[in-house]
This record gives structure tokens, C-alpha cells and sequence, in this order.
């Protein structure tokens, strides 16, 4: 690392780690429940797995995300973070925000809106923390030496991902609204904001990785998050098909969702070509490896399969199904997953000073979590497509096709197996890294 | 070859260009003459129906209008098929799972036993009437063959 405040990514990255295990830990109750074996259900019952499940998604990502900030931004903008102090306690509220949402989900206190059960008192809390993240990163990146375009496209992301939690917290009295403005926070987030946090720590790791010009990656990471805001705005008309508004959204989203695609796309070949381009070979190939799996991994989780189910005529039948599962898995896990883990692989050894960049254990995380994560996609996707035919074609009954399809739970749960163990190996090998230290500092380039 | 400087004037025109489009689409749509959902049919009754629904994350387990998890059936057409496959009873079983003191377990698969009070059932119950109504561009035929029948013939 170059500058010492950058050492607070290291914390957030081990939140990160910790919140990681937990989310797979409850991926498990709920496969199991599916197959039959609710023994937890007294405690913790599926709505309650599911709600801590999805939720530690997200809090890992964002703790991730604003892991990479800390780290970039310093080394981007030329200078220390304006207050080291302020970003721990940011850390700890963050972490203690976190436990109450899930330590609350056992007690019946939430607010049943998926992907934001979070209750409202929460809410609050959650804005101040995302309200001083924000305030620290850009009043760093404003002192700044320089502003580069990777810095400003990273913190446009992160604030447009604060201001578009707010039309969530709007109160509806009808379902259906609520569940239109629900998606500007989901939909837009996924599909929206977040494509340029991860374009920002692409870019970022390209130009480190690769020694390719960084006028050059600049100029496509524009293109990229231009294409992805013009076809992944408009997309969230996918989301309100049948939800109860107007048929207007049945071309507009069919239409922009179809060219959400072609932004994937453009990232995947964007990261090839730049690592093709290369002449520098930088020693960290674990970092290189997960940063053109995330953008290839994207394309096909987040763009093909996407698409897979996002014209109007086959979400009629696909909406609501375990299809959804299939499409969500390896979409968060190539675009978002996977490129947290590769600001982690690239920053690790900087900020401890343990170079290690090559081991068997680094390549055994990367190979298992990947197969594994593509075995349980392709075990969702049997078994939502056979729902599909069951239940929705030939109309049989909804409890009598969980029970025929529930032997691919087995499939995705021995998958499921596999994948921990790469993420396992993963977190060995975060944890024998060691602390961050001061002596870590480069002092040369 | 396009420079940076066209390509970042790419980015923010087409950023905003499809944020106002975006804007007044949604604009629209939410207007009274564009509504599908029976909006004045909301009634205290739904609106108490619609917290409870959230307070207990029922969207947990369950999908309604298409959107939950996958893991119990569909709720938007639930009286109706309810009442097809016990005789006109519909209500009174969604009644009795809602107030009962033990899990329900319809195929081995356990639901929370919530242990509502009947004004508390009645509420859910309003609330999925008031579902039941609105307009989804043709989705409720698809996850309620009952339903499609009655559009068919």
C-alpha cells in the first residue's frame, strides 16, 4: 500500500469474510428445508433463513465495496484519508447495524419487503452510516491531488446507491406501489449503481494488474457504465410485468432488458482484451484471475441468463420461480462476488506485506467456489424449469412439484459443498495473510 | 477511433436521457387514469391486512403478485382456489391456518403457526381479496387455472 490510512480496508474486508460464511451458512437451512429436514424450524424458520440469507448478501457486498473504497480512493486521489478515526467508527455501526437487522429477523422484527426487510428505525441508521462512508470518500477524493476518472465513476456509484435507498423507505398503502418503488432501490442497485462500483474496481485492478494505459481503460470504463445505465434503466420495466401497472412496461422492459446483455458483454471483452494488451506482468495471478472471472462470470450469470428469462413472453411463466434463483445466484456471484474477492486478492498482500501470491490454496478457492457455484446454477435451473412445465403448464399443484423436484436440492446442496470449500480455502488464506502493518508501506513506485 | 471525452459525453447524455424517460414513464403509469390495481378498493381492512403481511415477512416463504421466495405457493388468487378445492370454504381454511396455535404442515412443509386473532385473519383476508382483483396483464391466468378456465370459456 501506499499511503497508511488505506490499512482500514483491511477491516472491512474481514467483516466482509465473516458476514460471508454466515450468508452460506444460512444458504444450507434453507437447502436443507427444502429437502425435508426443517429440524430448525422452531428457530429458525425459512422466512427468517431466507430474510438473513439475502440480507447478508448485501451487507457483504457493501462492506466489500467500501473495503475497495478506502483502499482506492488514497492511492487514486493521492492522499491520506482525511480522518482514519471516523472511518473506523463508520466500520463499527456499520457492523452493529448489521447484527440487530439479523439477530431481529429471529424475533419477528422486520419489515417483510424482500431484499430490504431491514426496519424502519434501521433505515435511519443505515443512512447515517452510508451518509458519513460518502462524506469520508469524497472530502478525501475533493483534497485530492488528482480526480481520475476510475475515482469519480467508483463514488458516483456509491452515492447513487445511498440517494436510491430512499424511495425504498417510502411508505405505500398499496402493494402494488410499494412493490414499484421497491424495485427502484433492488432493481437499480443491481442492475444500475452497483455495475459502476464494480466498473470502478475493474478498472481499477486493470490498470494495476495489466500496466495498460489508463487513458485508454478510462475511455471503455465510460462506455461500459454508459451502456449499462442506458439498457439497465429502462430494463427495470422487467420487474413490473405483472405486478399490476401498466402494459406500456411490457415493451420497454422487454426491450431494455434485452440490451442489458451487451453492457456484460462489453465488460467481459473489455477485461480480456486489456489483460491481452498487457505487457506488464504483474506476480499477482490470483488477483488477475478472479478480476477476469468476475467480468466474465457477469456476462454469463447477470447477461445471458438474465435474459434468459426476461422477455415478457417467457417471465409470464418464469416470474416468480425458482428460475429467479438460478439467474440470481451466479449473476451476484459473477458481477459482485467475485469482484469483491478480487480487490481482496490484490489488496491483501499490499497492505500486509506477505507476498503471497501464488499457492495451491489460492487456486483450489478459485477453481472449487467457481464450480461449484455454476453446479448449484445449473441444479436451480433443472428444477425451476421443470416447475415451470409442472406447475405452470400443466397445472399441477404447487406443493405437489416441490415434491417432485426436490432431489435437485440434493444436487444443489452437494454443489453448495463444494463451493464452501473454495470459500473456505479462501478465508485461510485471508486469515494467514496476517494484520495489516505499517511496514507494509511501498515507498518506490 | 472515439476519444474520452465523447465517450464520457456518451455516459452522462444517455444517463440522462433514459433517467427522464424513466421518470415520466413512471409518472404515467402511477396516474388514476393508468391504474389496474382497483385503488379505491383499498380499505382500512387491506391496509391493516398489508402490515401484518410485512410485520411476519410472509413474502419469506410465499410470492404474491409474482414477487417472494419460491418456497410456499402463490398467494394472488388464494380464496378462489381455495374455495374450488374445499367446496366454498376458502376463507374459513385461511382463517384456520392463520389462527392456529400448531405449525401447518401441508405436505410435510411447515408454515409458522402465527396464532392470529380473527380480526387479525379477517385483515389478511381483505387483503388478499383486494389482490385478487387487480389487473396483471394476464399472470393470473397462469398461476391460477382456475382463473384461466373461467377466462376461457
Amino acid at each position: 500500500m501506499k499511503y497508511k490510512s488505506q490499512k482500514v480496508a483491511y477491516w472491512f474486508f474481514a467483516l466482509s469474510m465473516l458476514l460471508l460464511v454466515l450468508q452460506i451458512t444460512y444458504g444450507f437451512i434453507m437447502g436443507f428445508a427444502r429437502i425435508g429436514f426443517d429440524n430448525l424450524h422452531d428457530f429458525i424458520p425459512f422466512n427468517t433463513a431466507r430474510a438473513v440469507h439475502t440480507n447478508l448478501l448485501v451487507v457483504w457486498l457493501l462492506s466489500g465495496f467500501m473495503g475497495a473504497a478506502y483502499y482506492i480512493i488514497p492511492e487514486e486521489a493521492q492522499r491520506e484519508l482525511v480522518s482514519v478515526k471516523l472511518a473506523y467508527v463508520q466500520l463499527i455501526s456499520l457492523a452493529v447495524v448489521g447484527v440487530v437487522a439479523i439477530v431481529g429477523y429471529h424475533f419477528n422484527y422486520w419489515e417483510g419487503r424482500k431484499f430490504l426487510e431491514i426496519p424502519r428505525p434501521l433505515d435511519f441508521l443505515v443512512v447515517a452510516n452510508v451518509l458519513l462512508f460518502l462524506g469520508l470518500i469524497l472530502v478525501t477524493l475533493f483534497k485530492g491531488k488528482r480526480k481520475t476518472t476510475t475515482a469519480l465513476v467508483l463514488s458516483m456509484g456509491l452515492l447513487f446507491a445511498a440517494l436510491l435507498y430512499l424511495p425504498g423507505m417510502l411508505p405505500f398503502d398499496s402493494q402494488v406501489t410499494d412493490s414499484f418503488f421497491r424495485w427502484w432501490v433492488v432493481h437499480l442497485w443491481v442492475e444500475g449503481v452497483w455495475e459502476l462500483i464494480m466498473g470502478g474496481i475493474l478498472s481499477f485492478l486493470l490498470i494495476k494488474l495489466t500496466g495498460v494505459d489508463r487513458e485508454v481503460i478510462e475511455k471503455w470504463l465510460y462506455v461500459i457504465v454508459g451502456l449499462t445505465f442506458l439498457s439497465g434503466v429502462l430494463g427495470t420495466g422487467h420487474h413490473y410485468y405483472y405486478i399490476g401497472v401498466n402494459k406500456i412496461w411490457l415493451i420497454v422492459g422487454g426491450i431494455f432488458s434485452a440490451l442489458e446483455p451487451l453492457a456484460f458483454l462489453a465488460m467481459a471483452l473489455f477485461a480480456v482484451n486489456m489483460y491481452r494488451k498487457g505487457e506488464k506482468k504483474h506476480p499477482n495471478k490470483l488477483a488477475l484471475y478472479w478480476t477476469l472471472g468476475a467480468a466474465i462470470v457477469s456476462f454469463v450469470g447477470a447477461g445471458l441468463l438474465g435474459f434468459a428469462h426476461t422477455l415478457p413472453q417467457t417471465n409470464l411463466y418464469t416470474h416468480g420461480t425458482l428460475v429467479t434463483a438460478m439467474h440470481g445466484h451466479l449473476a451476484f456471484w459473477g458481477a459482485y462476488g467475485m469482484i469483491v474477492l478480487a480487490i481482496i486478492s490484490y489488496a491483501l498482500p499490499n497492505l500486509t506485506g506477505r507476498k503471497l501470491y501464488e499457492s495451491t490454496r489460492g487456486r483450489a478457492a478459485y477453481w472449487l467456489s467457481n464450480i461449484g457455484m455454476i453446479g448449484m446454477t445449473v441444479a436451480f435451473g433443472v428444477a425451476g424449469v421443470a416447475q415451470v412445465y409442472l406447475e405452470r403448464k400443466f397445472g399441477m399443484d404447487f406443493m405437489q412439484v416441490q415434491g417432485e423436484i426436490s432431489i435437485h436440492f440434493v444436487v444443489l446442496i452437494l454443489c453448495a459443498t463444494i463451493f464452501t470449500t473454495g470459500i473456505i480455502l479462501y478465508v485461510i488464506d485471508f486469515y494467514k495473510h496476517g494484520r495489516p502493518n505499517d511496514e507494509a508501506l511501498e515507498l518506490d513506485n | 477511433m472515439l476519444s474520452k471525452k465523447q465517450a464520457r459525453a456518451f455516459f452522462l447524455g444517455g444517463t440522462l436521457v433514459t433517467f427522464l424517460v424513466f421518470i415520466g414513464l413512471t409518472v404515467y403509469s402511477l396516474s388514476m387514469s393508468q391504474d389496474q390495481s382497483n385503488h379505491e378498493n383499498i380499505t382500512e381492512s387491506v391496509v391493516r391486512g398489508k402490515k401484518i403481511w410485512e410485520e411476519n415477512n410472509c413474502m419469506g416463504c410465499h410470492t404474491i403478485l409474482g414477487e417472494g421466495a419460491y418456497y410456499a405457493p402463490e398467494l394472488t388468487k388464494v380464496i378462489d382456489r381455495l374455495n374450488m378445492k374445499y367446496d366454498g370454504q376458502g376463507e374459513e381454511v385461511i382463517k384456520s391456518i392463520l389462527m392456529s396455535q400448531v405449525p401447518w404442515q401441508p405436505n410435510g412443509r411447515k408454515m409458522v403457526a402465527y396464532s392470529m386473532t380473527e380480526q387479525e385473519a379477517e385483515d389478511m383476508i381483505a387483503f388478499f381479496e383486494w389482490i385478487g382483483e387487480i389487473d396483471l396483464n394476464g399472470f393470473d391466468r397462469i398461476v391460477s387455472p382456475l382463473a384461466k378456465d373461467r377466462i376461457n370459456n
